[in-house]
C-alpha cells in the first residue's frame, strides 16, 4: 500500500475531530442546547462560553456540536438511502442490458434522467411544502437525489465488468445474473462506490446546510448549522461569532471529508481519479 | 406653490439638495396586486392607501377619521343614514371627474355577488345608496352602525373609477396625490406626484416602493443608502445600530397587531379555564419582549391596542408566577403537565416568541413541540380546520376584538355574555356607552384567559435623519406619504 | 442513424409527458388552498367562492390537467393567481434577470477555472498547483449563501462599492445592471469555478499522456505549447459537459442567492409562488426548468453519438 498523502492525513484528522465531537454530543455538551437564558445573551467568546452565546443566551459550542451531529446523521442516512436504492437499480439495469433486454435499462435510465432534471432545491422545498419541514423530510429530499447518482455510477462500472472472462465463467457455471451481480460485480465496483459515497457525503452536508438555512431542515429547539447561520445573519454586525463558528464548522467538515476522499481515492485506485472527478462535478452541478 | 410649502421653506430653510425628491421606501412584502378592494394582503395597502387611492374618509396615523373625498357628512335617520358632501374638482389619474356616481359604483361593486372584496361585511348592511346630486350622496344602513364610518376609511372601501376598476390590480387609477408609473415585479413600484391632485400639494416628487424580503438585505440596503426609509423595519435585533448612528432616525411606534398565544378552547386540556389561567401565569412577558423583540414592544393583557383611548391595562391580571401556575395545573388534574404542539407561522416574531414560549411552558411541565409552517399551511390547518393546540400570531386588523364573538373562529370561544357585549357595541350610537362596553369586552376575554396575551407588535420606523412626516404608528396598514418631506443636509 | 434519432425523439417526448404528470401530481398534493391564502385571516367565504370561480379552480383535477397541458402546447401558460398577469409574462420578466446572471456566473467561473486548471496541470506538483487546488478545495466547501453574505458585508456595507440588493431593470443601463449582478454572480461562480478547475486540471493531465501530445513534443514544442495547440480541444470535452449541466443548475439554483440579494429572478419567483400557493406559476416554471435540462441532455446525447458511432449501436 502507498504511503498516506498529506491531504488524507489533514482530511482524516478533521473528520475524526468532528466525528468525535458529534458522538460526544450524545452524552455531553458544555451546556444544555435547549436552555434559554435571555439575561446571558450575546456573551462574547471567552472562558465561560468558548464560542460565546446567541440571542437566546444559548451556548454556541454546544449548538455547533449537536448541529454537526445532525448534519452528519442527515448526510449519512441520505447517502445510505441513495446507495441502498441506487446501486441495486444500477446493477439490475446493467444485468438486463447484458441479457439483451434494453427496456428495463431504458426505463430506469429515463427515470433517472427525470429525477436528475428536477431542480434539487426546488424539489426539496416542494417536498417540505407537502409534508412539512422536518429532519426526516430533509433526509428524503437529499436522499432522492442520491439515487440516480449511485444508479448511474454502478451501472456504468458494472457494464465494464460484465464482458470480463471470469463473469462468462460464472455464467457457464450456471449462476443467474442476480447472483453474479452480487457475488462478482458488486465486490469489484465497491472501491468506486466508496469513493463516490465520500463525494456524495460532502455534497449532502452542503445541501443540508442550505435546506436548514431556508428553514426546511431540523426544527427548533434542535440545533442545525444552517439555521444558526440564518438566525445569525442580522446580528453579525455586533455579534460576528454567531456566524463564524457554525459557518466555519460547515466549511471544515466538508473540507475534511473532501480531502479524506481524495486521499482515499489515491490509495484505493489512482486510476479512478479522473472518472470520479467528472462524476463529482456532474452531480454537483445538478 | 401651496402655502404650506412656503411656510416650511420660510421656517426650515430650503432643503439643500434633492428637493423635491423621489423617496425610496423599503417594504418587506411585495403586494400580490395593487387593487386594495380585492385580496386581503396588507402589502397592497402598504403601497396604495392614501397615496394612489382615497376613500370617502381617511384614517390618519393616530387612527382618527379625517375628511377625504367627503369633505363633511351628516348622520340622519337615528344614525341609520349618512349624507356625504363630496369634494369638487377631483380628477382621477385617468382624467375622469369624480362624482357621487363613482361612490355608488364602488360600493355596489364591493357588495355585488361576484365581488372578491375580503371585507364584504362592511358593505352588507347598506340597504340603499341615493345620489342626491353629483356631489351629495346618502347611504342608508339596515340599522345604526357607528363603526361604519371607520370601516369605509379602510383600503377595502376606496373609491375607484368605473372605466379603470377592472385593471386596478396591475394599473391602479385613483384620486390620490401620487400616480402609478410602473411596477417592476419582484423589485419595486414607482409612483410620481399627480400634478392635478385636488388636495394640498405634496412635497415629494415621487416615491419608489422597493421590496426587500431578506432582513439582512434590509439592513445592508439601509446602510448602503439604497433606501431612504424603512417604515416597518424587519429586524428589531439590530435596530440599536441605527439608533446609535446620527445619520438615521429610529421611531418605534405601535401597530394594530395584538400578538397572542392563540389557544384552541374547543379541545382538552384548553377547554379547562384552570389550564388557561395556569398558562397565563407561566408566561413571562418581559422575557418575551426582551428575548424575541429586543425590548421593542409593549405588553398587553387583553386583545386591544394600548394606544386606543378605550384601552385598559390588564397585564397585572395574571402576573408571572410559576408556583401559581403549578397549583392551577394540579387543580385541573395535570400535576405532571401534558404534551402540546405549537404551530408557528413564518414571521420572525412568531418563530422567536415560539421558542421562548416553549421554554417558559416547559418550566411548568408543559412539553411543547414546535411546528414551523408556511402561511398557506397555517391558514389551512389552524385558521380553517382548527387543527391545532397553540399558535402564535399577531392580529393586525384594527379594532378586531369582535372576532371573539364568533364561536366558529379558530379560538373556539363561545360565550353568550361576550356576544351580548359585542352586539351592544355594534348598535350603540352613544360614544360614552360604547367606550364602557369596549372596556367590559377587554376585561371579559382577559378573565376567561381565552388566549395568552403577549405584546402589541411594534412598528419599527428607520429613516435617514432629516426625513419628516413618516407615520410613527400603524393604526391601519398604510404608508401615506402626503406629509413627508426632507429638511437640511444631503439626502 | 435515423432510427436512432427517432428512438431518441420518442423517448424525449415520453419523458416530457411523464414530467408534466409528475409535476402536476406533486403540485396537486401540496396542501394549502391558494384562495384561502389570498383571503387572509378575515376574508369572507362568499368572496372566496367568487375568487375560486374567477381563477378556474372550481373544476376537477383531470380537467385542470388537460387544460394546463393543452394550454402549454399552445404556448398559453395561464394567468398567475396572485399577480393576475399571464404567467409567461412573469417568466419573461424574471428570465431577463436570471439568464444574464447565470451567463455572467458561468463566464466568471470559466474565466477563472480554465486558466487555473491548465496552469495547475502544466506545473503539476508545484507550489502553484498545490495552492490553486487548495483554494479549489476550500471553494467547494464554502456554502454559496454564506459566501454571499460575506461579500455583501465587505463590498456593500464596509466599502460601499456595490449596492447591497435589488435590480434596477435593464432600461437603467447595461453597466448599472451588470454592476448589480456582480456580487451575486461571484457568489454563484465560486463553487462552480472550484469544481470546474479540478475537472480542467485532471482532464488536461489525462490529455498530456496521449500519444499525439508526445508526438508534438517530440517535434520540438514545449509542454505548454503542445497542450494549448493540440490538447486543449480534447481536454475541453468533459469541461463542456459540466458547463452544460451547470447552466441549468444555476438557472434554478439561484433561489437562495437571489433572495440574499433581493433579485427579481426566476428562483425567487418560484419560491415565493410556492409560499403564496400561486400553483400555476410553480407548475409552469418547474416544467420549463425540467424541459430545459431534459433538452440539454438530449442534445448532449446526440452530440456524443455524432462523435462516437459505437453509442448509436446501443452498446
Amino acid at each position: 500500500m502507498k504511503h498516506f498523502s498529506i491531504s488524507f492525513i489533514v482530511g482524516g484528522g478533521l473528520t475524526t475531530l468532528f466525528i468525535i465531537a458529534a458522538i460526544l454530543s450524545f452524552f455531553w455538551t458544555p451546556y444544555d442546547v435547549e436552555l434559554l437564558n435571555i439575561k446571558g445573551k450575546f456573551a462574547t467568546p471567552g472562558f465561560e462560553h468558548l464560542m460565546g452565546t446567541d440571542h437566546f443566551g444559548r451556548d454556541i459550542l454546544s449548538m455547533v456540536m449537536v448541529g454537526t451531529r445532525n448534519a452528519i446523521a442527515v448526510s449519512l442516512i441520505a447517502v445510505g438511502i441513495g446507495a441502498a436504492i441506487g446501486v441495486p437499480l444500477g446493477l439490475w439495469a446493467a444485468a438486463t442490458c447484458m441479457n439483451g433486454s434494453r427496456i428495463i435499462d431504458e426505463l430506469l435510465m429515463r427515470g433517472n434522467d427525470l429525477i436528475f432534471a428536477f431542480p434539487s432545491l426546488l424539489l426539496a422545498i416542494m417536498i417540505t411544502a407537502v409534508f412539512g419541514p422536518s429532519i426526516i423530510n430533509a433526509i428524503i429530499a437529499i436522499g432522492i437525489f442520491n439515487i440516480p447518482v449511485f444508479a448511474r455510477v454502478s451501472r456504468g462500472a458494472a457494464l465494464s465488468i460484465w464482458p470480463k472472462e471470469y463473469i462468462s465463467a460464472a455464467r457457464v457455471a450456471g449462476k443467474g445474473s442476480t447472483r453474479i451481480s452480487y457475488e462478482h460485480i458488486l465486490p469489484n465496483i465497491l472501491n468506486l462506490l466508496i469513493v463516490q459515497a465520500t463525494i456524495q457525503f460532502s455534497i449532502a452536508i452542503i445541501a443540508e446546510a442550505s435546506l436548514s438555512y431556508v428553514g426546511l431542515g431540523s426544527q427548533p429547539p434542535d440545533p442545525s448549522l444552517g439555521r444558526m447561520l440564518n438566525e445569525a445573519q442580522t446580528m453579525i454586525f455586533f455579534a460576528p461569532w454567531l456566524a463564524y463558528f457554525p459557518g466555519g464548522a460547515i466549511v471544515a467538515l466538508v473540507l475534511g471529508f473532501n480531502l479524506m476522499g481524495d486521499g482515499m481515492r489515491d490509495i484505493l485506485d489512482p486510476k479512478l481519479r479522473q472518472r470520479s472527478e467528472t462524476g463529482k462535478a456532474s452531480n454537483d452541478a445538478s | 406653490m401651496k402655502i404650506i410649502n412656503l411656510i416650511i421653506i420660510l421656517f426650515l430653510g430650503w432643503p439643500s439638495i434633492g428637493w423635491p425628491m423621489t423617496l425610496n421606501v423599503g417594504l418587506q412584502l411585495e403586494p400580490p396586486n395593487l387593487d386594495p378592494t380585492s385580496g386581503a394582503a396588507a402589502a397592497i395597502d402598504d403601497v396604495v392607501y392614501g397615496n394612489i387611492f382615497e376613500g370617502l374618509v381617511r384614517i390618519n396615523e393616530f387612527g382618527d377619521i379625517q375628511p377625504s373625498l367627503s369633505l363633511s357628512w351628516d348622520l340622519v335617520n337615528n344614525g341609520k343614514s349618512y349624507i356625504f358632501y363630496l369634494a369638487n374638482d377631483v380628477l382621477f389619474h385617468n382624467g375622469d371627474r369624480f362624482t357621487a356616481a363613482d361612490v355608488k359604483f364602488s360600493f355596489d361593486r364591493a357588495k355585488s355577488n361576484g365581488s372578491t372584496n375580503a371585507k364584504k361585511y362592511i358593505f352588507k348592511p347598506i340597504v340603499d345608496i341615493n345620489i342626491i346630486d353629483p356631489h351629495t350622496i346618502m347611504i342608508t344602513l339596515d340599522q345604526a352602525r357607528p363603526d361604519f364610518l371607520f370601516n369605509i376609511g379602510l383600503g377595502d372601501a376606496v373609491i375607484v373609477n368605473e372605466d379603470s376598476a377592472d385593471r386596478n390590480s396591475f394599473n391602479p387609477v385613483g384620486t390620490g396625490p401620487f400616480k402609478f408609473v410602473k411596477w417592476v415585479r419582484g423589485d419595486r413600484v414607482e409612483l410620481v406626484r399627480y400634478r392635478k391632485y385636488w388636495g394640498p400639494s405634496v412635497f415629494l416628487e415621487g416615491a419608489n416602493f422597493k421590496f426587500i424580503t431578506d432582513p439582512l438585505s434590509a439592513y445592508t440596503a439601509m446602510k448602503a443608502g439604497d433606501i431612504d426609509a424603512f417604515p416597518n423595519y424587519p429586524a428589531p435585533e439590530n435596530l440599536f445600530l441605527f439608533k446609535n448612528d446620527p445619520d438615521y432616525e429610529v421611531v418605534v411606534g405601535l401597530t394594530a397587531g395584538e400578538t397572542i398565544l392563540a389557544t384552541n378552547n374547543r379541545n382538552p386540556p384548553f377547554d379547562n379555564l384552570l389550564v388557561r389561567k395556569a398558562i397565563a401565569h407561566a408566561i413571562d412577558r418581559s422575557e418575551l419582549i426582551d428575548g424575541a423583540m429586543f425590548g421593542n414592544a409593549v405588553p398587553i393583557g387583553s386583545h386591544f391596542a394600548p394606544n386606543h383611548p378605550d384601552y385598559i391595562d390588564l397585564t397585572g391580571l395574571f402576573p408571572h408566577n410559576l408556583d401559581e401556575a403549578h397549583k392551577l395545573l394540579l387543580l385541573a388534574g395535570y400535576p405532571n403537565g401534558f404534551n402540546v404542539s405549537l404551530k408557528l407561522p413564518p414571521p420572525i416574531y412568531a418563530r422567536r416568541t415560539g421558542e421562548l414560549i416553549a421554554s417558559q411552558l416547559g418550566r411548568v411541565g408543559i412539553k411543547v413541540k414546535i411546528e414551523n409552517m408556511e402561511w398557506a399551511q397555517w391558514i389551512d390547518q389552524v385558521l380553517i380546520n382548527k387543527n391545532y393546540d397553540l399558535s402564535i400570531v399577531s392580529h393586525v386588523e384594527p379594532m378586531d376584538i369582535n372576532i371573539y364573538a364568533n364561536p366558529n373562529y379558530y379560538f373556539g370561544y363561545d360565550n353568550d355574555d361576550f356576544k351580548k357585549i359585542i352586539f351592544d357595541i355594534e348598535s350603540s350610537t352613544d360614544a360614552i356607552n360604547s367606550s364602557q362596553l369596549y372596556k367590559l369586552a377587554q376585561k371579559k376575554i382577559a378573565d376567561d384567559a381565552v388566549n395568552g396575551y403577549l405584546y402589541q407588535l411594534g412598528k419599527y420606523g428607520v429613516w435617514k435623519a432629516g426625513l419628516k412626516g413618516m407615520w410613527a404608528n400603524y393604526p391601519i396598514r398604510s404608508n401615506d406619504l402626503r406629509g413627508v418631506y426632507f429638511v437640511g443636509g444631503e439626502q | 442513424m435515423s432510427s436512432f434519432l427517432l428512438k431518441k425523439i420518442i423517448s424525449l417526448i415520453i419523458t416530457l409527458f411523464v414530467a408534466t404528470g409528475v409535476i402536476f401530481i406533486l403540485i396537486e398534493v401540496v396542501p394549502g388552498d391558494p384562495v384561502a391564502f389570498m383571503m387572509g385571516l378575515s376574508g369572507s367565504t362568499e368572496a372566496a367562492d367568487a375568487l375560486r370561480i374567477e381563477l378556474g379552480l372550481n373544476v376537477g383535477p383531470w380537467a385542470r390537467y388537460v387544460d394546463w397541458v393543452w394550454g402549454m402546447v399552445n404556448g398559453n401558460f395561464g394567468i398567475s393567481y396572485t399577480y393576475r398577469v399571464p404567467v409567461i409574462e412573469l417568466i419573461r420578466e424574471r428570465a431577463l434577470v436570471s439568464v444574464p446572471l447565470t451567463v455572467y456566473a458561468l463566464f466568471l467561473s470559466t474565466a477563472i477555472a480554465i486558466p487555473a486548471g491548465l496552469i495547475s496541470a502544466s506545473r503539476r506538483g508545484s507550489l502553484v498547483d498545490t495552492s490553486f487546488m487548495g483554494v479549489a478545495q476550500l471553494g467547494v466547501a464554502i456554502p454559496n449563501f454564506w459566501f454571499a453574505i460575506l461579500l455583501v458585508l465587505f463590498f456593500s456595507t464596509t466599502l460601499k462599492l456595490f449596492s447591497a440588493s435589488g435590480f434596477p431593470g435593464w432600461d437603467a443601463g447595461f453597466l448599472i445592471c451588470l454592476k448589480a449582478l456582480t456580487l451575486p454572480a461571484i457568489s454563484l461562480a465560486l463553487p462552480q469555478a472550484a469544481i470546474l478547475s479540478r475537472v480542467m486540471r485532471s482532464s488536461a493531465l489525462e490529455v498530456m499522456n496521449e500519444d499525439y501530445i508526445r508526438t508534438a513534443r517530440a517535434k520540438g514544442l514545449n509542454k505548454n505549447q503542445a497542450l494549448l495547440r493540440h490538447g486543449l480541444r480534447n481536454a475541453m470535452i468533459p469541461v463542456l459537459t459540466i458547463l452544460g449541466l451547470q447552466f441549468s443548475f444555476l438557472l434554478a439554483g439561484g433561489i437562495i442567492i437571489e433572495s440574499v440579494f433581493s433579485l427579481p429572478g426566476l428562483g425567487r419567483l418560484v419560491f415565493q409562488s410556492i409560499v403564496q400557493r400561486d400553483l400555476i406559476v410553480v407548475k409552469s416554471i418547474v416544467t420549463l426548468l425540467v424541459f430545459s435540462v431534459v433538452f440539454i441532455t438530449f442534445i448532449v446525447d446526440l452530440l456524443y453519438a455524432a462523435v462516437d458511432p459505437r453509442l448509436r449501436e446501443g452498446n
